[in-house]
């Protein structure tokens, strides 16, 4: 189990060590965007939670990366499948499926954590700094495992590289804004945050913010994101196992 | 069948949708054999492949790699095999030696025996000066030789070959040729696919021909030939191209003399043994 996770991880640190620079830039510029332009916007006077707006989304881009980033691999699990075949090597390989999964999944959890780094760095230099406790840390690699086995499902269970881009347009992008990243769930009607709540993004925004801005932990969002880890991965082992035609 | 079969098939069935591709395939390759598979595109060559080596599910029968069954110890059977698909499947963006790392890594090799095995199989496919060269920057050919050598890199017992030289220049097809052939001398069972009818006549021990989803016969190509004759001549005629076989040199060039048309004299070569045995050409 462990040499064919270990190969697999090694291969997609090894390519995105060749495409660092690239990867730095696309990390980087969409929360630096919405740092300026929301930032802007909002204005220092607006309150959230008794927080700058600033104060407020950091946490809130902070759980939006670790999603995008984790769920990033599903790109490159695609093209690896679809256009360079390289998932046949992997299948020709003596190796269990629950090692090809991990393998991939904890390089989506590596990037993520990449991402949640250059988003800190972004906030220190928009003069916002967060509390970054082991809760802080536990609910980033939670979120980052739940998209990067989902990502790993997905990629196997669809059947050309338009089908990735449908997914990302009706599942990602939604959740990436609906999410609690941007503004506070609170004035929805209960009905909307009901619904929210069904979103694994959501309970990481709200787990991340609590423990950035000192609160203690409310471990249903830990619960529930541990528990979409499982139901994931478990997902993720059948779809490898099915990508066999 | 025997306790000395590298490859065992039996009434092996894959069907995909309505289209039976493998419809009761039974063979056995010895070890140490060089083994061709010869049919036209959609004969059911890389499906018998992709099977053996783990990339597809069959519906029904069985097959055995050096004794195990696939089904039943997957990765026992993969352990033993090596495989160089039809379309190039490195990683572009990967060194030669960092492509043929990852694979060790996916073996269990170690570190030690991985080092040394790159740079000794690199320096067999005539790549050792590229080691560190990123495998974009290959041609086709180049690229082929590395699959082979990477495929070779845990010392497999069993190679799979399917289409190795397709969409080659014919030097670098010969040339890989001899790289096959050298492997099989080192005690490697290769199994080949071909739809290249000299390709399987100059490597193959034995040779199957292939098609629909069915072996039509199966043995040396030289005893293949020998079913529709030794000598055969061509004429072109009102109907189409007739090719006609002889047992002996002697009653072809009789049967030439007592014709008014202009007709050459040639030895029977494979692609006539899979014409008459199957009705249909190699394509």
């Amino acid at each position: 189990m462990l040499q064919g996770m270990g190969a697999v991880y090694l291969r997609e640190m090894r390519l995105s060590r060749r495409r660092f620079k690239r990867a730095l830039v696309g990390m980087a510029v969409s929360p630096l965007l919405y740092m300026v332009a929301f930032g802007t916007a909002m204005g220092s006077e607006a309150r959230f939670e008794g927080h700058t707006y600033l104060e407020f989304l950091l946490p809130g881009l902070i759980a939006m990366t670790t999603m995008t980033q984790a769920y990033g691999i599903a790109i490159e699990i695609n093209i690896a499948r679809f256009y360079f075949h390289i998932f046949e090597e992997f299948q020709a390989a003596p190796i269990s499926g629950a090692a090809f999964a991990m393998g991939e999944i904890l390089s989506g959890m590596t990037r993520a954590l990449g991402g949640v780094a250059i988003i800190l760095a972004i906030g220190m230099a928009f003069g916002v700094t967060i509390h970054t406790g082991p809760w802080f840390w536990l609910a980033v690699l939670l979120n980052a495992f739940v998209f990067a086995a989902l990502a790993v499902a997905l990629a196997m269970l669809i059947s050309s590289h338009g089908d990735q881009s449908l997914l990302n347009a009706f599942v990602i992008t939604p959740m990436a804004f609906l999410g609690g990243t941007f503004f506070p769930l609170d004035g929805l009607p209960g009905w909307a945050q009901g619904l929210l709540h069904a979103l694994p993004l959501t309970h990481a925004a709200q787990a991340i913010r609590a423990d950035a801005f000192g609160r203690p932990p409310e471990l249903i969002h830990y619960a529930v994101l541990a528990a979409l880890g499982v139901a994931g991965f478990v997902l993720a082992l059948k779809s490898v196992d099915r990508a066999r035609d | 069948m025997s306790a000395g079969d590298a490859i065992v098939i039996e009434d092996l069935r894959k069907a995909y949708g309505g289209v039976q591709a493998l419809d009761g395939v039974s063979l056995a390759v010895p070890a140490g054999e060089l083994f061709a598979y010869l049919g036209p595109n959609g004969a059911g060559k890389s499906t018998t492949i992709r099977i053996l080596t783990g990339l597809t599910r069959f519906d029904s029968g069985r097959a055995a790699l050096g004794g195990v069954d696939i089904a039943r110890d997957p990765l026992a059977a993969k352990r033993q095999c090596g495989v160089v698909m039809q379309h190039v499947n490195l990683d572009g963006d990967l060194s030669l030696a960092e492509n043929m790392d990852i694979h060790g890594r996916l073996f269990g090799m170690s570190a030690a025996e991985r080092a040394a095995r790159t740079e000794e199989l690199l320096a067999v496919v005539d790549l050792a000066d590229r080691a560190k060269r990123l495998v974009n920057t290959l041609s086709g050919g180049m690229k082929r030789r590395l699959m082979i050598a990477r495929a070779l890199m845990h010392r497999p017992s069993i190679l799979f070959l399917d289409e190795p030289t397709v969409g080659l220049d014919a030097d670098i097809r010969r040339r890989i040729w001899g790289l096959i052939k050298q492997i099989q001398k080192q005690g490697t069972t290769v199994f080949l696919t071909t739809h290249y009818i000299e390709e399987a006549e100059f490597l193959a021990d034995r040779v199957a021909f292939l098609d629909s989803g069915k072996i039509r016969a199966l043995d040396t190509p030289q005893a293949l030939i020998a079913r529709v004759g030794g000598w055969a001549f061509d004429r072109l005629g009102p109907e189409g191209m007739v090719t006609r076989y002889f047992a002996d040199r002697e009653a072809a060039q009789a049967a030439i003399a007592a014709s008014e048309d202009a007709m050459t004299l040639r030895r029977a070569n494979l692609e006539d043994a899979f014409l008459t045995l199957t009705g249909k050409a190699v394509r």
